[in-house]
């Protein structure tokens, strides 16, 4: 899991530049199931046939991430950008950057400590005011290796650190795609269906013409979720907790998860002695919410990795969270067939 | 009929978003002379159905560009005649004052945006724009005339024809997204001089201007292998960021960005350069305002790309288009349409 | 229709948790109708078949109404929540609730805040009485979501309550449901559900019914109280013909039709524009290849508040010309 879940952060795929994520995806589970495709907006449908019922359970995770798209290239060879998804442009200055399928190094710099006045220190910076420096000397040697509408994503390695925790970029939601690719490694009374779905950051519109497609009966969401349990955060507004388990989530602002299926999770869980959290917020949304309103509408639910710093080149989790999300995701599956 | 000649008669047809019944028969007369088929639907989406001339199993293309305006709507009318209004899509409040229009009542009555004059302004209230809610219509007659005559939910378009400009420029109102529609029609005449496959369908889409809602509905209708929206983008002018905005004599901008489809729009790139065609970039990050963020999802997913002319003064009475663009973007379109040979499914993949 | 609209604004059922209005209209329109049948989502939907020359017609009212979630509960026991649909600051402070078991609680927030403006709902939160984090936990857990307290009130031919938005609605659809003598219309009555959390349970029905025409019944603001916004619609002057809000504009055949049949028999009607918020016509619009729709509005004053007000004669016409449209032959 460690290592698949370091080839899955690593690989670059901002939302509509999904190319090297799905390639390392397709590698991954064709071995493991029966048939799979990319549909027309580029996830990965894979299907593995139920060996007893047809009845067809949907698995979902995101594989896009936050990132940039260029915009403009200047006379000085700096490179101006726009985010692509929610990313905080306070997190921005002095990172390192991939830009486009070459993956040119590039950094988003800021003007010296020892030039601002004192004022500017106390602002936050604007993504508008920001640029990317490739360290071209001009437009013409800029403009061979990058071009407008390139793709770039946050530069950080996986590193395993601390009491078995795992910083990253995008482990929103590659933490999802590793539990859906360790599923498949499972046979089923049901026909299971892993969509590996793309834009979800820019609007959950890779689920829904995957859902329009696939008509599941039963529908699971595997996240990778804010968790403010940081200090100077009151309580009450943690949303999860780290190391507590997978956040089983009530509701969000997209969806409001099936009663049945909540309650089946809940079971599973305590049945396996599997820890788990309901997750205290309804903020953010996900790619339920258009599952759920697919065509006649499904039986939707989701259970999330919490992740510290989301939307960052440095992300954090919790492995024992993710191996626990894992195992209630199996559990729940053998739970499905009788809904 | 000449393109310049058919964007005048366009823009002074009305149809605000869900009003669209005038203007969508106007478009279907001026289709109908290049299409083997025109309809149009329940909500005024007008579909121009146009085959191929060459045999083979070309794919169903589905060309969209919006025929609605944004528009004023009557929200009330006073005791002394005069008509209160809100708006419909997107209006800039600080360019009311002080405009022309038509109220389409049970006639149509011409009207002045009025509020209350400067001189009698408190000296703070100058530097604020005044507010839509406290403008009024006057139409100039008594109130009773005016309450017989105008009713809650009636539309109001501006009055402003027309205007050539130097060069090919041309200046009016809903430009945006009529140039479009206009480009749709160059686009039929071009594809007469060249061979294609497939089933091409042009669409002058309604109720784009409150949620793209007429390519929602007429997407799901056609469920084309291809779509095409064409809608406007910002032009250059000297108060707004060239992050935001194209050149107005450099060709049609091809979007690029998660609502585009990567193959397909590099393959429309290929094409603008074969043919010499020149071509601005537009980079969109996120949603894009126009159709092509509601064709590429409707159902299983298609494949979609964004042809964009440069506007100057977007949703104003004077919004500034460069004519050559029209042309160029329709023969852009036609030349891509008619590169689609045989395995052209390969252009769809990723 | 005083008891019907007394009995279905007094029932729980926040967005989400409709199942015990569903089951009380079920209960008032069955000997009515040709068939119930609850979806996936929790739609109700009642059909009454037409003799087989008419259109398919889809009715929605939600069943939904706004509530409170609880989110985290403290050491102390008291309860940290968040908004299902429009609750706002003031309308909810010191305002007291009501669980689905009945648990009453009391709103209050951190009173050390030196303005009103800087309260949030983060900054609120729900008393039961309880003394500590395991008392309270015995009774609430995280998820479980309270309503405005219900109370219903009756004043000068107006009826007061919490959850008019839009158990109004659904009452006018239930009382319509049993006025119709025949139709030669399939009538398809839903009483929908998570309308407050986005028009969720319209989109899905609407799909799956496949509608000629779709008319939600639901409530709308009014411009007839000291120093409003303006808006050309008051309380009293009959249900209000829906022209345009944020969600839909309403189809022009749609709006005629309800316009012409309300002044063919002579019901008085008003005629509106709502600049803001939407109701479920926006999503059924939308459906598939689309359904031209409409919305007939009952006017309601203090929305979203546990006051929701609105009048007696308004929702008797609003029966009456939904009633007639329905009935008859639609040319559409």
């Amino acid at each position: 899991m460690s290592d698949l879940l370091k080839r899955l952060t690593e690989a670059r795929g901002v939302s509509g530049n999904e190319d090297q994520v799905r390639q390392l995806i397709l590698e991954e589970v064709t071995p493991l199931v029966d048939e799979v495709r990319v549909d027309n907006m580029g996830s990965i449908i894979a299907f593995k046939k139920g060996v007893k019922s047809d009845k067809k359970v949907m698995l979902c995770a995101h594989m896009d991430e936050v990132g940039f798209i260029i915009t403009r290239i200047d006379d000085n060879g700096m490179l101006k950008f726009a985010p692509v998804g929610s990313i905080d442009p306070r997190i921005l200055p002095s990172k390192r950057v991939k830009i486009g399928d070459k993956a040119i190094p590039g950094v988003l710099g800021i003007k010296a400590i020892h030039l601002q006045e004192p004022s500017e220190r106390e602002t936050a910076a604007k993504a508008k005011q920001m640029y990317i420096d490739i360290g071209a000397k001009n437009r013409e040697e800029a403009e061979r290796l990058v071009k407008p509408g390139d793709y770039a994503v946050f530069d950080s390695e996986c590193v395993y650190f601390g009491d078995s925790k795992v910083k990253s970029k995008a482990l929103d939601d590659r933490v999802g795609c590793a539990v859906l690719i360790e599923s498949l490694k499972g046979s089923y009374p049901f026909d299971l269906y892993a969509c590996f779905t793309v834009q979800e950051e820019v609007g959950l519109r890779g689920a829904k013409v995957a859902a329009y497609s696939i008509q599941p009966d039963i529908a699971l969401v595997v996240e990778g979720t804010t968790c403010s349990d940081v200090p100077g955060v009151e309580p009450h507004r943690y949303s999860t907790r780290m190391g507590e388990g997978p956040a089983i989530s009530i509701a969000d602002l997209t969806s409001y998860s099936n009663k049945k299926l909540v309650s089946l999770l809940i079971e599973c869980a305590e049945k396996a002695d599997i820890p788990f959290q309901i997750k205290e917020s309804v903020s953010g949304g996900n790619d339920a919410g258009e599952i759920q309103r697919a065509r006649g509408g499904t039986m939707t639910a989701v259970v999330s990795v919490p992740c510290r710093y989301i939307h960052s080149p440095s992300s954090v989790a919790d492995l024992n969270d993710i191996n626990n999300t894992l195992r209630l995701v199996q559990e729940f599956l053998k739970g499905c067939e009788a809904l | 009929m000449d393109a310049k000649k058919f964007l005048g008669q366009l823009i002074e047809v009305p149809g605000v978003s869900g009003y669209e019944d005038q203007v969508s028969k106007l478009i279907m007369d001026t289709f109908e002379p290049y299409c083997d088929e025109v309809y149009r639907d329940d909500f005024f989406n007008v579909y121009g159905k146009k085959l191929g001339n060459k045999s083979g199993k070309g794919p169903k293309i589905m060309l969209a560009a919006h025929l609605d305006e944004i528009g004023l709507m009557v929200k009330d009318i006073d005791d002394r005649g005069f008509i209160t209004f809100t708006n419909i899509g997107g209006v800039d409040q600080r360019i009311l004052l002080s405009q022309e229009v038509y109220i389409h009542g049970k006639e149509r009555l011409f009207g002045v945006i009025g509020a209350k004059p400067p001189h009698l302004q408190e000296r703070n209230e100058a530097r604020k724009a005044v507010p839509m809610k406290e403008m009024v219509i006057d139409v100039g007659l008594p109130a009773e005339r005016v309450k017989e005559l105008v009713t809650i939910g009636d539309l109001i378009t501006f009055k402003s024809p027309l205007v050539e400009l130097t060069g090919s420029n041309v200046c009016g109102k809903s430009i945006d997204d009529r140039a479009g529609v206009v480009m749709m029609y160059e686009t039929m005449k071009e594809l007469d001089k060249l061979v294609f496959s497939g089933e091409i369908y042009f669409v002058a889409t309604a109720q784009e201007e409150v949620g793209t809602r007429g390519a929602i509905i007429s997407t799901y209708k056609i469920n084309p292998d291809i779509g095409i929206a064409i809608d406007v983008t910002h032009g250059d002018t000297p108060d707004a960021s060239r992050d935001d905005t194209h050149a107005m004599d450099k060709g049609p901008a091809i979007g690029v960005g998660p609502n585009m489809h990567p193959k397909l729009t590099k393959k429309l790139m290929d094409v603008a350069k074969e043919y010499g065609i020149d071509y601005q970039v537009e980079v969109a990050p996120g949603l894009t305002g126009t159709d092509a963020r509601s064709m590429q999802i409707s159902r299983e997913g298609v494949p979609t790309v964004l042809i964009e002319l440069p506007l100057r003064y977007m949703h104003t009475t004077v919004e500034t288009l460069n004519l050559d663009n029209v042309k160029k973007a329709a023969r852009l379109v036609a030349q891509f349409i008619a590169s689609m040979e045989e395995g052209w499914e390969e252009c769809l993949t990723y | 229709m005083k008891d019907l609209v007394k009995k279905l604004t007094s029932i729980y059922g926040p967005a989400g948790n409709e199942e015990l209005v569903s089951q009380a209209i079920r209960e008032e329109i069955e000997p009515y109708v040709d068939e119930v049948k609850v979806d996936v989502m929790g739609n109700l939907i009642a059909i009454k078949k037409g003799n087989g020359n008419g259109k398919r017609i889809m009715l929605a009212a939600h069943m939904d109404q706004i509530g409170l979630m609880v989110t985290h509960i403290d050491d102390k026991g008291f309860i940290r929540f968040t908004n299902l649909g429009g609750i706002s600051v003031p309308n909810s402070i010191n305002r007291r609730v009501m669980f689905k078991d009945g648990l009453a609680g009391v709103i209050g927030y951190e009173t050390e805040v030196d303005s009103w403006k800087e309260i949030t709902l983060s900054k609120m939160y729900i008393d039961i009485g309880a003394s500590s984090k395991e008392e309270t936990e015995e009774l609430v857990k995280i998820g479980d979501v309270a309503i405005y307290h219900p109370h219903f009130s009756e004043s000068n031919g107006k009826y007061i309550s919490g959850a008019m938005d839009d158990r109004a609605g659904c009452a006018l659809l239930v009382q319509t449901i049993k006025n119709i003598s025949s139709t030669p219309n399939d009538l398809y009555f839903v009483f929908t559900v998570q309308e407050e959390l986005g028009l969720r349970g319209a989109r899905t029905s609407a799909y799956a019914l496949e509608p000629d025409l779709g008319i939600a019944v639901d409530v709308t603001a009014t411009g007839d109280t000291p120093k409003c916004r303006p808006m050309a619609v008051s309380l009293g002057k009959g249900p209000a013909i829906k022209i345009k809000d944020a969600s839909v504009l309403a189809h022009p055949l749609v709006k005629e039709l309800m316009i012409s049949t309300a002044q063919k028999h002579g019901i008085p009607y008003q005629l509106e524009i709502l600049e803001y918020g939407g109701t479920d016509s926006g999503a059924i619009h939308l459906s598939r290849g689309g359904v031209p729709s409409g919305v007939l509005s009952i006017p309601c004053r203090y929305v979203h508040s546990d006051s929701e007000t609105i009048d007696a004669s308004d929702m008797e016409n609003g029966v009456k010309l939904l009633t007639k449209i329905l009935e008859e032959n639609i040319n559409i």
